[in-house]
């Protein structure tokens, strides 16, 4: 055993969480397990769920409120066998093609799904974040989803007559989940649209964070409140600059919408996924040669103008 | 000015809105409509997204729930926890948008299904968070073309509840609220109090003949059917320089 790798030594002397996307994912992901990609419309790991698909990972299950493209794309490439989700579609474009076939066709394998509703998603992942053996929620009463989802129930409340629709704790083997910017330990910023990311990363056991940039402890420590999670919570950090292309990232660059209603046009038929598939995940090594092949033009047309907050001020106590 | 049916539905819908409503905003026609009404008599609308921004004021349209134009600018910005629990279920939203792939003769919407669900035709996107909006915001307003398919006399999936059926009292099952309007390209539709679909305005040079052949049940008309009101030149010309410049909603 070498000196690195002994048990002791690695309570001494902490590696770094800063690793390489494909030795996170090898060593966070596992066949069989459940998987979260977080993010609503903003921040979608797409880089992780390309590493995950040219890994060949199969018998997945994908958990997330919003599956979108990237759910898409790892369902036709076949790494899944169950989804459970609240709302899937191609955000402001139409259908989730790929899901559709799986679903509808069993094509190219039959997937399971397990459906609630985004509160009822978010609530979920919140009992699972918060050790909680169930959350209730005002919905699901007069919905036909509860006759098909065994783990929707009600209960009567212990201070009332009331009965009150539940959701179950949801916990993820595993949590990719992204934000601007994060440091070495895995404190990290995000701005904008946070979604679900804060809830999806406490619940699940394993999590990945993926960031834009790398940035100092002292910048996090700067503006607290900016925080969305803390070291504790992470075991991986990536750092992957355009990582959530096509989807964007506040401030760093926008939605690529170009590629949303390409994906419409390339989802009609599983032979054309194939084929975008080995172009663009299974023929390029990383997010590097993937955005190489994806050309400066490109991202500069996604670039933003700037508009910075206002900086508050801490105190200094 | 000539205009379109989507036009008219923009502004029909706009005109539903009150000034200090708090409207959780859809993409599409229900954006335009809530733009719309902010310019001209609702100018403290507050407008809010299911992806958790509060007092959006998009300087551009939005692509989608998400898009980053939504979060700029905006007065606040939630996780879909705090804006699902504080702001929808703690009763914060005065107004929802919904539409679906169906709607019933109770305002019942399905966006999950057509078909069995265990074998779907059909598998549409699911409920999102349209079962949430149609439980608990105070009212709310359908949008949908008027046709025969997409308005059956029961939805082949209660995704998001409207009156259920002519038995069942929204209340007693803990929802607030329920459908206040139906905004068609042909006619625009109230509920009577038994939570039945009724129509109250036929748009312009729309027949009741052409709204029956449409619907998929005997629909019933107000004793005092009114015409709806044409857009005004100003409006559509904010709609179209402003609000929808490449038409990307007007087609």
């Amino acid at each position: 055993m070498a000196l690195y790798e002994c048990p002791l030594w690695s309570v001494l002397y902490p590696m770094s969480k800063v690793t390489t996307m494909a030795s996170a994912i090898s060593d966070a992901v596992n066949d069989g397990d459940s998987l979260y990609l977080a993010g609503f419309t903003h921040l979608i790991p797409f880089a992780a769920g390309h590493e995950i698909i040219r890994a060949g990972y199969s018998d997945l299950e994908l958990v997330r409120a919003t599956p979108d493209l990237v759910y898409d794309q790892l369902i036709a490439a076949g790494c899944v066998s169950k989804v459970t989700f609240s709302w899937a579609g191609n955000p402001g474009v139409g259908s989730l093609r790929a899901f559709r076939r799986a679903v509808e066709a069993g094509v190219p394998n039959p997937i399971e799904t397990e459906e609630y509703t985004h509160y009822g998603m978010v609530a979920a992942l919140h009992a699972g974040a918060a050790n909680l053996p169930f959350m209730p929620v005002r919905t699901f009463a007069g919905s036909d989803l509860v006759d098909h989802n065994d783990a929707i129930r009600t209960v009567s409340s212990p201070y009332g007559d009331d009965e009150i629709p539940v959701v179950p704790p949801i916990e993820p083997d595993v949590a990719i989940v992204s934000a601007q910017r994060g440091d070495e330990d895995g404190n990290a910023h995000l701005w904008g649209i946070p979604g679900e990311q804060k809830e999806a990363a406490l619940a699940a056991d394993t999590v990945v964070c993926c960031v834009e940039e790398l940035c100092s402890t002292e910048t996090i420590r700067s503006d607290p409140n900016r925080t969305l999670f803390t070291a504790d919570a992470v075991d991986h950090v990536v750092e992957v600059p355009y990582g959530a292309h096509p989807s964007y990232a506040q401030g760093y660059y926008d939605r690529d919408n170009e590629a949303y209603l390409e994906w419409e046009e390339v989802s009609k038929s599983h032979e054309d996924v194939q084929a975008w598939l080995d172009e663009w995940v299974y023929g390029v090594e990383n997010r590097r040669e993937y955005l190489e092949k994806l050309g400066a033009k490109r991202l500069l047309d996604l670039e933003v103008d700037s508009r910075y907050a206002t900086a508050i001020d801490m105190g200094d106590y | 000015m000539e205009y379109t049916d989507t036009e008219l539905m923009v502004t029909a819908a706009a005109e539903q809105l009150e000034d200090d409503d708090s409207v959780l905003v859809g993409i599409g026609v229900p954006n335009l409509a809530c733009n719309l009404a902010k310019r001209n008599h609702a100018p403290n609308l507050e407008m809010i997204y299911e992806s958790g921004t509060i007092g959006s004021n998009p300087s551009s349209l939005p692509l989608s729930v998400g898009d980053p134009v939504l979060a700029s600018g905006a007065v606040g910005v939630e996780s879909m926890l705090n804006g699902f629990s504080y702001y929808l279920q703690g009763g914060r939203i005065d107004v929802g948008f919904l539409g679906g792939a169906q709607v019933d003769k109770y305002g019942n919407i399905n966006s999950t299904v057509i078909g069995d669900y265990d074998d779907p035709a059909v598998r549409l996107p699911g409920s999102g968070g349209a079962c949430e909006i149609a439980s608990n915001a105070h009212r709310t307003i359908i949008i949908s073309p008027l046709e025969q398919r997409r308005f059956p006399e029961e939805v082949d999936f209660v995704t998001s509840p409207g009156y259920l059926d002519a038995e069942t009292d929204r209340a007693d099952l803990g929802l607030r609220g329920g459908p206040d309007a139906v905004i068609t390209d042909k006619a625009i539709m109230g509920f009577d109090d038994d939570g039945e679909m009724i129509v109250e305005r036929l748009h312009p040079g729309v027949t009741e003949a052409d709204v029956r052949a449409a619907t998929g049940w005997e629909i019933q008309f107000a004793d005092d059917v009114e015409r709806t009101r044409a857009p005004t030149d100003d409006e559509l010309r904010l709609i179209r320089e402003e609000l929808d410049p490449d038409g990307v909603y007007l087609d």
